[in-house]
C-alpha cells in the first residue's frame, strides 16, 4: 500500500517530462496540434467570460449585502422590473461570441475530418476486441496486436497513418491523447482517423469508450519509429515464425491443448482469431494488453491464469502442469 | 376522513399500533398532492443515500491505481447503479415531488388536475426504484451471470444484447426505467394540465410565478423525450427475448441507432433536471435579495427557449462516434446556441440581486453557490461543445467533473435552497439556519475538492469507467485529492439529514410566511390545510403577497 502510493507520486511529479505522460496539452502530431491551439481559444475566452461574469457576482453579493445597522435597513429597496436595453446588450453580446468560436471550430472540424489522404499513407485496420487491439497492416501482409508501430511523419515529407476502424464485439474507442484525438470502435460500422507523430517515442493511451468488465485495462501503446527502424520492424515482423528446435516441447504443448483454436502462429496449425497473434509475441515490450512487461514470469503467471493479471479477460484459465506451463512459456518467448 | 370514525373508541387500548398503522394507511391511500409531493421527497432522499454510498465506494477504489478495495464487476455493477440511480430515482422524483407540493399552492389551487392519476404515478415510479434494487437480489437469474446491471447508464448496444449480456441484469434496469417512464409521463402530463387548467382568478399566464412557467417547460419536454426512451426500451426488450434484431449488431443491427435513441431522451433528460432548479432560483434568489425577479418575459422567452433548442443538440454525445463532417459541424453550432438563452437567465439572476439587500440565509448561501457552480458547468459546457476538443475530452474524467457540476454543483446545491426555503412550509418549523451553515461550509468544501480537481485527469488522459489505473501516469494526487473530498460531502448530507430529523421535532416554529415572501402558498399555514386555501385567492399581479403588504404601491401598477 504505502510503496503504491509512493510510486504512484514519484510519478506524478515527473509525469510532465516522461514519455508515459498522456495530456493532451502535449501534443504531439497535426490532429492533436490543432485540437490543442482551438483548446487554447476556448479556455481564453471561457476565462474571461468567468472572470467578468463572475467578478460582477462577488462585486454584487458584497455591494448590496443587507446591513443591519442601516439607517433604512427595514425598507425595501427599489423595485426593478427589467431593462429592453440591458437585456438586448446581453444577448447581442453572446452572440457575437458564438458566431466567432464557431467559426472557428468549424475550421478544425474541416480540416482533421477532410484533409486529403497523401499517396504514400500507411493504412491499418484496427479491431477492438473485448479487451485487446487487433493491428492488421493489409499492405505488408503484418499482424499484430496491442503494440501499434507507424513511421514518424516528417512535415515535409508526411507519411501519416490511416486507421481504419472496427470492432469484432462491443464499441470501443480508441484515444491517445497527444498524438490526436479518440475515434470509437463500433460493430457493423467503419471509423478513420490518421495519426501523423512529429518525434520518434512511445505514445500512450487507452480504450476510452466502456466496452465490458476490462475495460480499464484495455492500454493503447504506440511506437513512432524513425523511417528506418519502422522499415526493419516491418521486415522482423513479415518473417514466418521462428522454429527453433529448443522449444519443440513447448511447441508441442501449445499445439494439442485449446491454445491453437484462439491464436495464431503464422506457418504453423494455429490459426485462431479469437485472441492476440502470437506470432512475434516476444517481439513485444508488453503482454494482456499493456498491462503488464512480457518477461518470462508474467507470461509463465498469464497462461497460468489470465485472472493473476485481468480478472475478466476473455482468455481462460488453462490449467497446465508446471511442466507443461514452463514449456510453453519457453516456447513463446522464441517467438521473437 | 369519516371513514376512521369508528375506530377511534378501541384506540384506546392499543393506542400506538393502531396509530402507525392508521397512519401508514393514510399516506399509503392518499390522493393529496402535498403527501405525494412528501412521499416523492422522501423516497429520493432515500436513494440519494444510497445512490451517493456507491459513490463513496468508487471513490475508494479509485483513490490509489492498483486498488484492490473492489473488484472489477463489482465496480460496473457501482457505476451503472450510481448513474441510473441519481438520473431517474433521485433527480426526476425530488423534482417532481417539488413541483406536486408546491405548483397548486403557487397557483391558488387546491389539488393537482388528476389527484389519482397522480397517486398512480408516484407509485409505479417507486416500484421501478424497487425493481431495480431487487436486481441484487435476484438478478442472477437462471444462467448465474451478474446480478445488479452493469452496461452503464446509457446502456450502449450491443454490451445489453444477449451474447454479452446473459442473466437478468439487463431486464432489471430496462424495466425499472421503462416504470419510471411511464410514472414521468403521468406526472408530466398532470403538471401541464393543472397549470393551464387551475389556476386561481386573475392569474393569467404572463402573472404564473416563474417557478410554474419553468416546470410547465419541463413536463413538455418529459412528454417529448421519455417516450423515444421507453420506445428504446421496448426494442431493447424485443431483442432479448423475440428475436428482433435493432440494436443486435452480431446480426446487422445498429448500436449507433441506441445512441441516438438514447441521447434524444439524454440531453433533454438534463435539461429536465435543470429547469426545475432554475424555477427554485427564481423564487428565492429575489426573496433573500427583496427584489423583484428581473426581466420576467425575457426569463419566460429564454425558458421556453432552451427547451425547443435542447431537442436539436443530442448529437454532442456522440461526436466521437465517427460522424461526418458537417453532422459534427451543424451539433456544434446548435450546441453552443443553447448557452445564449443560459446566458440571459445567469444575467438575469445578477441583476436581480443588484441593487437589493441581500439576505445570506442558509437557503441564499447554497443559491449562492448553485450561481457560481452553474456558470463554471456551463463553460466547461461550451468547452466540450467544440466538437474538436470533445475528441479529447469525450468520455475522459473531464466529462465527468463537467456533469458533476451541472447535478451536484448547481442542481444539488439549488435543492439544499429550496429544503431550506420551503422545509418550514411543509413542516411548519424553520431548520436550523446555524446547521445549516455548516452544512453549507462543509459541503462546498468537498465539492470542491473533489469536482474541481476532477478535470485535471480527464485533461491528462484518464478515461471514465475505468476500475483501476496505471501508475506512470500522473493521476494519482488528483485521484486522491478528488477522493477526499467525497468525505466531506458524506460529513455535510450527514449533518443536513441530522438537522431535518432535529428541527423536525423541536425546530422553532415558523408562521405561515416566514421569509416575507411574496407567492400565494406562503399566504396559508404551514402546513397547509389540506384544501390549501380556505377561500381560493384572486391575483392582480406576479407578487401577490407583495400587493397585500404594500398597497400603495403594489407591482400590479408596473406590469
Ligand atoms: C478461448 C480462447 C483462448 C484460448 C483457448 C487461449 N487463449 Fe490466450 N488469449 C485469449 C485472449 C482473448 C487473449 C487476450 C486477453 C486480454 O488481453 O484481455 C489472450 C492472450 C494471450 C496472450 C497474451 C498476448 C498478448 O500479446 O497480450 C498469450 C501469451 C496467450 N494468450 C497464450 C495462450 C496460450 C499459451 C494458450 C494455451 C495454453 C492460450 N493462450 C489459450 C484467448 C485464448
Ligand atoms: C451551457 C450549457 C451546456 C453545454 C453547452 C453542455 C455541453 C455538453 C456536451 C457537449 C456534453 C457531451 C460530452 C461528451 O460526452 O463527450 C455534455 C455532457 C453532459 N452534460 Fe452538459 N452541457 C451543458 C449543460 C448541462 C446541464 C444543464 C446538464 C444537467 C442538468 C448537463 C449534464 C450533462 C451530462 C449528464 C453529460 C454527460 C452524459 C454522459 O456522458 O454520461 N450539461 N454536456
Ligand atoms: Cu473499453
Ligand atoms: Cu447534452
Amino acid at each position: 500500500m504505502a510503496s503504491q502510493i509512493w510510486s504512484g507520486l514519484a510519478s506524478q511529479v515527473g509525469s510532465g517530462l516522461t514519455s508515459t505522460s498522456t495530456s493532451i496539452f502535449a501534443p504531439k502530431g497535426t490532429p492533436a496540434h490543432s485540437i490543442f491551439s482551438i483548446s487554447m481559444l476556448v479556455l481564453s475566452i471561457t476565462t474571461v467570460i468567468f472572470l467578468v461574469v463572475g467578478g460582477l457576482l462577488l462585486y454584487a453579493l458584497l455591494r448590496f449585502r443587507h446591513r443591519r445597522n442601516d439607517a433604512n435597513a427595514a425598507q425595501e429597496p427599489p423595485q426593478i422590473y427589467g431593462s429592453n436595453q440591458i437585456e438586448l446588450s446581453w444577448t447581442v453580446i453572446p452572440i457575437l461570441i458564438v458566431v466567432m468560436l464557431f467559426l472557428a471550430t468549424a475550421r478544425v472540424i474541416l480540416s482533421t475530418q477532410n484533409a486529403p489522404k497523401p499517396a504514400d499513407a500507411l493504412d491499418v485496420t484496427v479491431i477492438g476486441h473485448q479487451f485487446w487491439w487487433e493491428y492488421r497492416y493489409p499492405k505488408l501482409g503484418i499482424v499484430t496486436a496491442n503494440e501499434l508501430h507507424i513511421p514518424v511523419s516528417d512535415p515535409k515529407h508526411p507519411t501519416p497513418t490511416y486507421l481504419t476502424m472496427s470492432s469484432a464485439d462491443t464499441d470501443h474507442s480508441f484515444w491517445v491523447p497527444r498524438l490526436a484525438g479518440k475515434t470509437d470502435l463500433i460493430p457493423n460500422r467503419v471509423n478513420t482517423m490518421w495519426l501523423d507523430p512529429e518525434t520518434a517515442g512511445l505514445y500512450l493511451g487507452q480504450c476510452a469508450q466502456y466496452c465490458g468488465t476490462q475495460h480499464a485495462k484495455m492500454l493503447i501503446r504506440v511506437y513512432a519509429d524513425s523511417q528506418a527502424d519502422f522499415a526493419a520492424w516491418i521486415v522482423r515482423q513479415q518473417q514466418p515464425a521462428v522454429e527453433s528446435s529448443s522449444a519443440i516441447e513447448g511447441q508441442n504443448v501449445f499445439q494439442h491443448t485449446a491454445c491453437i483454436s484462439c491464436h495464431t502462429v503464422a506457418g504453423t496449425i494455429a490459426t485462431g482469431r479469437f485472441g492476440p497473434d502470437l506470432t512475434h509475441v516476444a517481439s513485444r515490450d508488453t503482454i494482456a494488453s499493456g498491462s503488464v512487461p512480457n518477461t518470462s514470469a508474467n507470461l509463465r503467471s498469464f497462461i497460468d491464469n489470465p485472472a493473476n493479471f485481468k480478472p475478466g479477460s476473455l482468455m481462460p484459465a488453462m490449467h497446465l502442469n508446471d511442466h507443461d506451463l514452463d514449456a510453453v512459456t519457453a516456447y513463446l518467448a522464441t517467438l521473437k | 376522513m369519516a371513514t376512521h370514525a369508528p375506530v377511534t373508541d378501541s384506540v384506546v387500548n392499543s393506542a400506538p399500533r393502531r396509530l402507525v398503522l392508521e397512519v401508514l394507511h393514510d399516506w399509503v391511500t392518499t390522493v393529496d398532492h402535498k403527501k405525494i409531493g412528501l412521499m416523492y421527497i422522501g423516497y429520493a432522499l432515500i436513494f440519494l443515500v444510497i445512490a451517493g454510498f456507491e459513490a463513496l465506494l468508487m471513490r475508494v477504489q479509485l483513490s490509489i491505481p492498483n486498488n484492490h478495495f473492489v473488484s472489477p464487476q463489482v465496480f460496473n455493477q457501482l457505476f451503472t447503479m450510481h448513474g441510473t440511480t441519481m438520473v431517474f430515482f433521485v433527480g426526476m422524483p425530488v423534482l417532481f415531488g417539488f413541483g406536486n407540493y408546491l405548483i397548486p399552492l403557487m397557483i391558488g389551487a387546491r389539488d393537482m388536475a388528476f389527484p389519482r392519476l397522480n397517486a398512480f404515478s408516484f407509485w409505479i415510479a417507486s416500484f421501478g426504484g424497487l425493481l431495480l434494487y431487487f436486481s441484487y437480489l435476484g438478478g442472477s437469474g437462471l444462467y448465474g451471470a451478474g446480478s445488479a446491471p452493469d452496461v452503464g447508464w446509457f446502456a450502449y448496444a450491443p454490451l445489453t444484447a444477449h451474447v454479452f449480456s446473459p442473466g437478468h441484469s439487463t431486464d432489471y434496469w430496462t424495466l425499472a426505467i421503462l416504470l419510471s417512464g411511464i410514472g414521468s409521463i403521468g406526472t408530466a402530463l398532470n403538471i401541464v394540465t393543472t397549470i393551464i387548467c387551475m389556476r386561481c382568478p386573475g392569474m393569467k399566464l404572463n402573472r404564473m410565478p416563474l417557478l410554474v412557467w419553468l416546470y410547465l417547460v419541463m413536463s413538455c419536454l418529459v412528454f417529448v423525450t421519455v417516450s423515444p426512451l421507453t420506445a428504446a426500451q421496448i426494442m431493447l426488450m424485443l431483442d432479448r427475448y423475440l428475436g428482433s434484431h435493432f440494436f443486435d449488431t452480431q446480426a446487422g443491427g445498429s448500436a449507433v441507432l441506441w445512441m441516438h435513441f438514447f441521447w434524444i431522451f439524454g440531453h433533454p433528460e438534463v435539461y429536465v433536471l435543470i429547469l426545475p432548479s432554475f424555477a427554485f432560483a427564481n423564487e428565492i434568489i429575489p426573496v433573500y435579495s427583496r427584489k423583484a425577479i428581473f426581466g420576467y418575459p425575457a426569463m419566460v422567452a429564454a425558458s421556453v427557449g432552451i427547451g425547443f433548442i435542447s431537442l436539436s443538440v443530442w448529437a454532442h454525445h456522440m461526436f466521437t462516434v465517427g460522424m461526418g463532417a458537417g453532422a459534427n459541424t451543424f451539433f456544434t453550432l446548435a450546441t453552443m446556441i443553447i448557452s445564449v438563452p443560459t446566458g440571459i437567465k445567469i444575467f438575469n439572476w445578477l441583476a436581480t440581486l443588484w441593487g437589493g439587500k441581500i439576505h445570506f440565509t442558509a437557503s441564499m448561501m447554497f443559491a449562492v453557490g448553485f450561481l457560481f457552480q452553474f456558470l463554471i458547468a456551463g463553460l466547461t459546457g461550451i468547452m466540450l461543445s467544440v466538437a474538436p476538443f470533445d475528441w479529447q475530452l469525450s468520455a475522459s474524467y473531464f466529462v465527468v467533473a463537467h456533469f458533476h457540476y451541472v447535478l451536484v454543483g448547481a442542481i444539488l446545491f439549488i435543492l439544499f435552497a429550496a429544503f431550506y426555503y420551503w422545509y418550514p412550509k411543509m413542516t411548519g418549523r424553520l431548520l436550523s439556519e446555524k446547521l445549516g451553515k455548516w452544512h453549507f461550509w462543509i459541503f462546498l468544501i468537498g465539492f470542491h475538492l473533489t469536482f474541481d480537481f476532477m478535470h485535471i485527469p480527464g485533461l491528462e488522459g484518464m478515461p471514465r469507467r475505468i476500475y483501476t489505473y496505471e501508475a506512470d501516469r500522473g493521476w494519482m494526487m488528483w485521484n486522491m485529492i478528488v477522493s477526499s473530498g467525497a468525505i466531506f460531502q458524506t460529513i455535510g448530507t450527514l449533518l443536513f439529514v441530522y438537522n431535518m430529523v432535529w428541527s423536525f421535532i423541536k425546530g422553532p416554529i415558523a408562521g405561515p410566511d416566514p421569509w416575507d415572501a411574496w407567492t400565494l402558498e406562503w399566504s396559508t399555514t404551514s402546513p397547509p390545510p389540506h384544501y390549501n386555501f380556505a377561500i381560493i385567492p384572486t391575483v392582480e399581479s406576479r407578487r401577490p403577497l407583495w400587493d397585500l403588504k404594500h398597497p400603495d404601491d403594489p407591482d400590479s401598477h408596473y406590469e
